[in-house]
């Protein structure tokens, strides 16, 4: 692995000047994915500016949101009592990823900006134009069985590999950012980006800029929700396809609101706004979720070898909407 | 993808560069391994070159027990630095990029893979390998557990599985077999002693005693 340069700052300012003064520096947090990167020369950064010694641990258990350190360890928010009766969609998506030792060292932080994990991303043999701008896709006429079916560029189609946005992006959570520029806020929708013609751009923060903390808003989505994910085996593997659903019942069975967002499938956690709009006001049976599911499909294309996604989408989508409904 | 610092010469892939990274790993560790007076002689002759070559900054954490006080380049890991600066090869070298489970350790009481963190993260840090599982001779519940069972056939992932075996009965996440496979599935075992090993788990848990 190259030499770097490390720094441990225990002022967030401190930690903020070091990125933003330095284009080849990088914030460092569990490191569950960056120092795999950096051992495989994908990431190549000369200093790294550790800031586990930034006070950015609490879950804060506000009136009307739960604000989550942006430090707080993946299984501890998974474990959390208020996550887990105010926002258990989250603690499902969270347990549903990695492995129990990685959740213990994975932060919230840093769970939203790992990077993709496309084989010609991680292969330096290989062109790929998000690590390499203008070196071209590998994956676009290569072995794309695990790309994305929405979003996509003839410059990459990437997916990106989180759980725990996909249960997010379908909360309406907002991510808190500090900066050079100062302090804001970013409605998760908007933190990921399409790879357009910037792949190697995944988000929308500027230089320097550090999350400090995710807010996840109260909802009635307390009950009814299910977090379904496809993977090549039962448990310790990226998604093939995973679908967030999240339902709000009335004493009839009718759907008052519906979440529903899917990973997997895009650049960005995909949040399927049409088909929950179209899901308010029926009645939580299957034939509800499969037109739902027929909406959310909508401008799906596959590549050579991913065309199974545009089964196993529907029928996701709709498996996760009936166990979240309870629906035998 | 280009090397930077000392590996950017043409042609110099990450192979050479790993290369002459375990050159380097080796050289600390003969220093390591050199006694006192004889250290400070070479690291007075090496003194130039071994800072040109290392950016070492200090460490300090305490391993089984034992307190460390080293000074340590930023980039050996959690795993390297207990393997080949420590010498506590209990904790095994996998796939090495987090995917396997055999360098698991638990870092304040917390399992974690060693070969996803740099060792400077951990300062002050208590690590607890397998080697320092068992009192003396009297071997820990689940290593027992594991050999009544036969958990193991090769024996290179049992370092990791009982580490994150014991891990898994503190966090309260072997109720059930289901559980204790979902909870144990960042160890992999390429000889497929998974049964033997939920035996082991289930019987140390049914015992109730502390682990």
């Amino acid at each position: 692995m190259n030499q770097f340069q490390y720094v441990r700052p225990t002022k967030q300012q401190a930690a903020i000047d070091a990125v933003a003064k330095d284009a080849t520096a990088t914030f460092i947090a569990g490191g569950t994915n960056l120092v795999d990167l950096m051992k495989r020369g994908v990431m190549t950064p000369q200093k790294l500016v550790d800031i586990n010694r930034l006070p950015l641990t609490r879950i804060d258990a506000d009136p009307g949101k739960l604000r989550i350190g942006a430090l707080a360890l993946n299984s501890t928010v998974a474990d959390d009592k208020q996550v887990r009766e105010r926002q258990p969609l989250l603690a499902l998506a969270l347990n549903a990823g990695a492995s129990a030792q990685l959740r213990n060292m994975a932060t919230v932080g840093g769970n939203m900006l790992q990077r993709t994990r496309c084989s010609y991303f991680y292969d330096t043999t290989m062109p790929c134009n998000k690590r390499e701008p203008g070196t071209g896709c590998g994956a676009l006429e290569g072995i794309n069985r695990m790309h994305a079916i929405f979003g996509f560029s003839d410059k990459c189609i990437a997916v990106h590999p989180s759980d725990m946005s996909v249960a997010l992006v379908a909360l309406d959570a907002t991510v808190q950012v500090s900066g050079p520029k100062g302090n804001r806020s970013i409605p998760f929708a908007e933190l990921h980006r399409l790879p357009g013609d910037m792949p190697q751009k995944d988000t929308t923060l500027e230089p320097g800029e550090l999350i400090t903390a995710v807010d996840v808003p109260d909802g009635p989505f307390t009950k009814h929700v299910h977090y379904q994910k496809v993977r090549e085996r039962a448990s310790y593997a990226f998604a093939l396809l995973s679908v967030a659903a999240a339902l709000d019942l009335d004493s009839n069975n009718n759907i008052k609101a519906a979440r529903l967002a899917m990973g997997g499938v895009a650049h960005k956690p995909w949040r399927l706004t049409a088909a929950e709009q179209a899901l308010v006001g029926k009645p939580a049976t299957e034939e509800s979720f499969r037109q739902a599911a027929a909406i959310a499909m909508q401008g799906a294309k596959a590549f050579q070898h991913n065309a199974y996604k545009l089964k196993l989408g529907p029928n996701t989508i709709i498996q996760a909407l009936k166990t979240a409904a309870s629906v035998a | 993808m280009a090397m930077n610092s000392e590996h950017d010469t043409p042609g110099t892939g990450p192979d050479e560069a790993r290369r002459s990274f375990l050159k380097q790993s080796s050289l600390l560790t003969a220093m390591a391994l050199v006694p006192g007076p004889l250290v400070q002689a070479a690291a007075a002759e090496l003194d130039e070159k071994v800072a040109a070559v290392f950016e070492k900054i200090p460490l300090k954490l305490e391993v089984n027990g034992v307190k460390h006080k080293v000074s340590i380049e930023p980039r050996t890991t959690l795993l390297d630095f207990l393997r080949e600066n420590l010498n506590l090869t209990g904790t095994k070298k996998g796939c090495d990029y987090g995917q396997c489970g055999a360098c698991t350790v638990h870092v304040d009481g917390q399992r974690v893979n060693s070969c996803l963190s740099f060792a400077v993260m951990h300062e002050g840090k208590k690590i607890t390998t397998i080697e320092g599982l068992a009192q003396g001779d009297k071997l820990h519940p689940m290593q027992e557990a594991f050999v009544k069972h036969d958990g193991f056939q090769c024996g290179y992932c049992t370092p990791g599985q009982i580490m994150s075996a014991v891990a898994c009965i503190r966090e309260g996440k072997a109720d059930s077999e289901g559980e204790i496979r979902e909870y144990m599935s960042g160890n992999i075992c390429r000889c497929g002693a998974y049964s033997n090993i939920v035996a082991a788990i289930q019987e140390v848990k049914g015992g109730g005693q502390k682990v």
